[in-house]
């Protein structure tokens, strides 16, 4: 998190990637396939989400084992502001998952166990904040919401990757088959899939970085 | 027997690029060009963001000193 905060050549990386992903995604050639037609392109843009937000969240654990193994206040207020920016991702990802669906699978909510589970995990991390507002100590404020963070973080994993799986879903790559298979994407998704999921990240991290400096000056002034 | 097995895989690969290409996809929308607004509208609204964003990250850089 240090060097990211530090350096800007990864933010200059985010725009090239995310202008590139709005370029392809909307112009190179897709799959004709039934029933999606050309919302396929929809894949650059919600599925990169819950990529963005697994992979803040599990820089926010980190944050929080780094927090209880040495107590740093630095790691504790590191952690909640990816929290924050992760559970806006998953936010934006059952947004607009929703949306796409109405026009897919029929309906905004089937009640899909990958739609389930996600909005499960929403509501996980969201104590996750509620519980901090509860606690006024800081130090007990840390401690508890870090260890609170780990078993989200815990519940989280087999919430989106294991159960979906065992059941059928609608979503592809569901009900036995490992996910992203040659059948479910195509090589000219790839092309620009891929690249996507780095930028949107990637801006994610951007946000949570600024976050965090904002954050520490809050801080700094209360402490004073 | 050869042959008609040869003619029915020719007709299984020539339904399937058929069906294929019923598939209605926004062909005309592109052929038109008006693709290019819909992503000009986009990229605007993303730089849009990103100038935003150095905005209030250039302000938070003044508040640190």
């Amino acid at each position: 998190m240090k060097y990211l905060i530090r350096t800007s050549w990864w933010k200059w990386l985010a725009i090239s990637l995310l202008i590139y992903t709005v370029i392809g995604g909307l112009l190179f050639s897709v799959p004709r396939l039934p029933i999606l037609n050309e919302t396929i392109r929809v894949l650059h843009f919600h599925v990169p989400m819950w990529f963005g937000m697994i992979f803040l969240f599990t820089a926010s654990f980190i944050q929080a084992i780094k927090h209880l193994k040495s107590g740093s206040m630095e790691s504790d207020l590191i952690s909640v502001q990816l929290a924050e920016v992760g559970l806006f991702f998953g936010m934006l990802g059952l947004l607009t998952g929703m949306l796409w669906a109405n026009f897919t699978w029929g309906s905004p909510w089937s009640g899909d166990p990958k739609q389930n589970s996600a909005a499960i995990s929403m509501l996980i991390y969201l104590a996750y904040f509620v519980l901090r507002g509860s606690i006024s100590d800081e130090q007990m404020r840390g401690r508890i919401s870090a260890v609170y963070n780990i078993f989200a973080f815990a519940a989280l994993i087999p919430l989106l990757f294991i159960l979906p799986r065992l059941a059928d879903s609608l979503h592809p790559g569901n009900g036995g088959n490992p996910g992203f298979n040659t059948y479910d994407l195509d090589s000219r998704l790839r092309l620009v899939f891929y690249p996507a999921v780095l930028g949107w990240t990637l801006f994610g991290f951007w946000i949570a970085t600024v976050k965090i400096r904002m954050s520490r000056i809050k801080k700094i002034r209360e402490d004073v | 027997m050869f042959r008609t097995l040869l003619m029915m895989v020719m007709l299984f690969i020539s339904a399937g690029i058929a069906s294929a290409q019923d598939i209605e996809m926004a062909d005309q929308f592109r052929a038109d060009g008006k693709i290019y607004v819909v992503i000009g509208v986009i990229l605007l609204l993303l730089i849009g963001l990103f100038i935003y964003l150095f905005r209030i990250e250039r302000k938070v850089k003044k508040l640190e000193k």
